[in-house]
């Protein structure tokens, strides 16, 4: 924690967008949390990857639950449309805003407490009705807010601050995710940036449920020999499939590697996914090649990260519905309420 | 790129750029909180414990601190470094009692300083304080050599000058007034232990065109003409005068002309505006006076009427650099330009003169006729002899010769102690924490976002009428607050334990200006490439730590760290602190370390 604001002076040379923002101008408040929390890194991360996309700050929609991770949309895009819904609700609340208003880029930032606990209902749903988001996971599998109790996602047989060993299984969102019809599933780790921000940038330009979980050590409660989400063992047991590259659709692909190390992916927006395979045989276009890759190395203890699945061929749930293009706002009382006669008109084609 | 070691004498106080730049060493972060805490007294014996003149200085000083200083870097305008000194000579209260009290019994050593400037005086005070009997030769009738003769009193007044150079002849300094030393090889036959000369660069150059001669009654040199009016001897000029030279002698000359009589008055320069050697802030306050500065023009000839001077000829002149940047002045072949004018000061330079030395007393000259001299330890070909100031090495400026002062000092004592003069004593350093609890640090970590404070001044009407009326006022207490609460306290320095270090990247995350990277490690120039924010500030060092866990090192760019503790605050393990770094030049008397 900090207690009062970051220097405003900029270096000379700093960089601006094609918008003409700094990288500042995608900050938020100075953060409340604990020195050192990896929630701050993932806000970096998400910072950076805006920075980069020059995406219009109020054209972001960002929502929360309750808890550590979901305090962090206060720490970035400070001029962008924000939420705290109660606790676990932050899928609902943003699918609502999603149907009312398809053009906002929505990025729903929640925990494991809230997503994997509470809002496991909520969580699941979202992914399955295939709304057009950016779902992001702090995960840290201790709930930091009320002194470091186990998460629903910690490791079984991991220990706490206090050597008391965990006993029950763990929620791997991700393969919930697979499982549910997230159409881009990625793992990543708060201090891994390099990693981090072009997974967010992809999941931005994605069309459809896009689901990143970010291991995220809790410094304070959940970082200590024992843990399964501490730096040190996130460090040892990252077991990384790919490498991404985001590639825009107006930027020049550098890339010179031989051919099968690279996988491309085009994605509605033409926006560019470049893989880097880590793994040869990993296929990030195979659901179930990428549910039975994470049992396997869940089994020997390793961290599966990278982008493990994307189709960038989904539809999206403003098609299923067949909803209206235009946001809600912009149409107009006369056409949102047509009045008396049109509901008339429309019982009677009912009879 | 090697682990940085931040022991090494040098590392942190060039991080503190106005320290490192300032030739007297002056700890300005810590002078400028004391003032910013009402501390004037302390911030004053800071100063002068390492710069002797903190009021003269405050007021006339040539800063080369402020174009170093950190804030020119990241923000607009540097802290105004020179005039905060002057608040903290302005409002200290009586710090007599606290001026080293010379020990009562002498060392039996007597010192013999020529001139009564400030590199002299210098000697003569650190000499003092240790026990030695200094005596001081001037031909003036008061002390402080050019800073009394050729610094107009409206920018630095009487009683300054008498003040300081007080606290040093009151050591037990002996004065000799009015005593010009005819001969050194006279001197010498008088058995003083040391002798330092620090006669100054007094000759003025010459403008030797058509018509100097014939012209002459109306054509002055520069520094003899001010040194006549400092002393009252010259008390108007003409209506329209012309002043040759672009240093900061030309705008002394200029603006006194203004105050005396002359309202038709210009500055004509034979180079462009900005490769003027007059400080950029002493232009300004010429210009404000209402005093043209005409550039690329060279003398040519002084026209007169029988004797009486009515013009100058000048002929338009442009730059033109060759390969090595050497510039070259080409007549532009337009028809030369004449100027009106009844009086013309010429500020083309000093020269260094030493009629008073005999050459075959051992003391040897180089072709440009200046002594032959160690440049550490100050002393000439003959040992008993030391040279400082504009004396040493030609013209500089004062807080240059009062470096050179102090060495000398440490050279004479060494020298009468027969002590090897190489083997100097070291500066004392110290390097302390600066955390008080958690967030909240010894020093003013918030970074002010204020533009530099305006020096009030009194009208001009009131000051072109009267010569020795003081233009600036000086900062009063809340403006002073306000321009210190400006510094970035770059001696307090951040310090980073890699051991200690989990990688979280807190503090590459809040750093304002992304000064902090943890990358793989790489040649210096490859290195400095590929850092968060590109350090291409060559002459700012690169702090890199030792190998971390994850192979990778810490890198952080010392150019544009604002110093603002973010980083500290941020870190879980208390791999980044804040530590004062203070560092204090050697001191005549002080023994050198052991081997």
């Amino acid at each position: 924690m900090t207690y009062f604001a970051k220097p405003k002076l900029l270096r000379p040379d700093t960089p601006k967008n094609a918008l003409g923002y700094t990288r500042r101008d995608y900050e938020g408040a100075i953060s409340s949390l604990c020195a050192g929390c990896g929630h701050d890194s993932i806000s970096a991360a998400v910072v950076q990857a805006c920075f980069d996309l020059d995406i219009q700050p109020h054209r972001v929609a960002k929502l929360s639950g309750i808890g550590c991770s979901s305090k962090t949309p206060d720490y970035f895009l400070g001029n962008s449309h924000g939420f705290n819904t109660t606790h676990g609700r932050m899928p609902s609340v943003l699918t609502g805003a999603a149907l009312a208003n398809r053009d906002l880029i929505y990025l729903g930032v929640s925990g494991d407490g809230d997503s994997a606990s509470i809002g496991i209902g909520q969580f699941a749903h979202a992914m399955r009705r295939g709304v057009d988001m950016t779902y992001l996971v702090e995960n840290n599998g201790v709930y930091g807010l009320t002194k470091g109790q186990f998460s629903a996602t910690a490791d079984k047989g991991s220990k706490n601050k206090r050597g008391v060993v965990n006993t029950d299984s763990p929620i791997d969102l991700v393969a919930l995710a697979l499982q549910l019809g997230a159409t881009y599933v990625a793992r990543s780790f708060s201090g891994d940036k390099e990693q981090l921000i072009p997974l967010i940038k992809g999941a931005l330009r994605h069309r459809g449920p896009a689901f990143i979980d970010v291991i995220s050590p809790c410094v304070t409660f959940n970082n200590h020999a024992g843990s399964t989400k501490s730096y040190d063992y996130v460090r040892e047991h990252n077991d990384a499939v790919n490498r991404l590259d985001f590639i825009l659709p107006r930027d020049q692909i550098e890339a010179s590697y031989a051919p099968g190390e690279l996988r491309r992916v085009v994605q509605h927006d033409g926006s560019i996914l470049l893989l880097r395979k880590l793994k040869t045989d990993y296929d990030p276009t195979d659901r179930v090649g990428a549910m039975n890759h994470l049992q396997e190395r869940h089994a020997i203890g390793e961290i599966v990260t990278g982008l493990l699945f994307v189709d960038s061929t989904s539809e999206s749930m403003h098609r299923h519905l067949n909803t209206v293009e235009k946001p809600l706002n912009q149409l107009g009382d006369a056409y949102l309420c047509p009045g008396n006669h049109a509901l008339e008109a429309l019982n009677a084609s009912l009879r | 790129m090697k682990p940085t070691d931040i022991g090494a004498p040098d590392y942190l106080h060039k991080v503190v750029d106005c320290q490192w730049a300032c030739p007297a060493h002056t700890p300005v972060p810590e002078y400028i909180r004391l003032t910013a805490a009402g501390r004037y007294s302390d911030a004053y014996m800071i100063n002068w414990h390492s710069n002797v003149f903190p009021g003269i200085l405050g007021r006339v000083c040539d800063r080369p601190c402020e174009p170093a200083c950190r804030r020119g870097r990241v923000d607009a305008e540097p802290v105004a470094i020179c005039r905060l000194k002057r608040v903290c000579a302005d409002l200290k209260d009586d710090i007599r009692h606290r001026l080293p009290k010379p020990p009562a019994q002498k060392n039996s050593k007597r010192i013999a300083c020529v001139g009564a400037g400030p590199a002299a005086l210098t000697v003569a005070r650190d000499l003092a304080a240790i026990g030695y009997q200094v005596s001081v030769f001037d031909s003036g009738k008061q002390p402080g050599g050019m800073m009394r003769s050729q610094i107009p009193k409206f920018r630095l007044p009487d009683s300054v000058l008498d003040e300081e150079c007080g606290y040093i002849i009151n050591l037990g300094v002996d004065m000799h007034y009015e005593h010009w030393v005819g001969s050194l090889r006279d001197l010498l036959a008088e058995g003083w232990d040391a002798v330092f000369v620090g006669t100054g660069a007094p000759r003025g150059r010459e403008c030797d065109v058509p018509g100097r001669q014939e012209a002459a009654a109306h054509i002055h040199i520069g520094i003899d003409w001010l040194a006549n009016v400092s002393f009252g001897h010259t008390t108007t000029t003409e209506k329209r005068v012309i002043v040759l030279g672009g240093g900061n002698t030309a705008m002394d000359c200029c603006r006194s002309a203004r105050r005396m009589g002359g309202e038709d008055v210009k500055v004509v320069v034979r180079s462009g505006f900005d490769e003027m050697k007059a400080s950029p802030w002493e232009k300004e306050d010429a210009i404000s006076e209402g005093i043209p500065i005409l550039n690329m023009l060279v003398p040519k000839e002084f026209r007169h009427d029988n004797g009486k001077l009515t013009g100058m000829l000048f002929e338009k002149v442009r730059a033109e650099y060759d390969a090595k940047g050497r510039r070259s002045l080409i007549p532009t072949g337009e028809p030369h330009v004449l100027m009106e004018c009844d009086e013309v000061l010429i500020a083309i330079g000093q020269e260094n003169a030493f009629p008073w030395i005999e050459r075959d007393i051992g003391l040897e000259f180089d072709k440009w006729g200046l002594p032959v001299l160690n440049p550490v330890t100050l002393q000439s070909s003959l040992p008993q002899v030391f040279f400082g100031g504009d004396a040493a090495f030609g013209p500089k400026n004062i807080i240059t010769a009062v470096a050179h002062g102090h060495e000398a000092a440490i050279s004479i004592d060494r020298f009468c102690r027969q002590r090897d003069l190489l083997r100097r004593p070291t500066a004392i350093t110290n390097l302390v924490s600066q955390k008080m609890g958690i967030h909240e640090w010894s020093y003013d970590n918030n970074v002010s976002e204020e533009a530099r404070r305006k020096v009030p001044t009194k009208t001009l009407d009131k000051t072109l009428l009267d010569i020795k009326l003081e233009l600036e006022i000086g900062f009063d207490p809340f403006l002073a607050c306000a321009e210190a609460d400006r510094c970035l306290n770059c001696d307090v320095a951040t310090i980073f334990t890699d051991k200690s270090c989990i990688e979280c990247d807190a503090c590459v995350d809040i750093c304002p200006t992304e000064c902090i990277s943890f990358t793989a490690n790489g040649e210096e120039d490859e290195l400095r490439a590929r850092l968060k924010a590109p350090a291409k500030n060559l002459e700012q060092a690169l702090y890199v730590s030792g190998t971390l866990k994850t192979g990778r090192v810490m890198v952080k760019d010392e150019n544009i760290c604002l110093h603002c503790g973010m980083c500290a605050e941020r870190c879980p393990t208390g791999a980044w602190d804040m530590r004062k770094y203070f560092f204090k030049t050697a001191a005549a008397g002080a023994e050198a370390p052991r081997k």
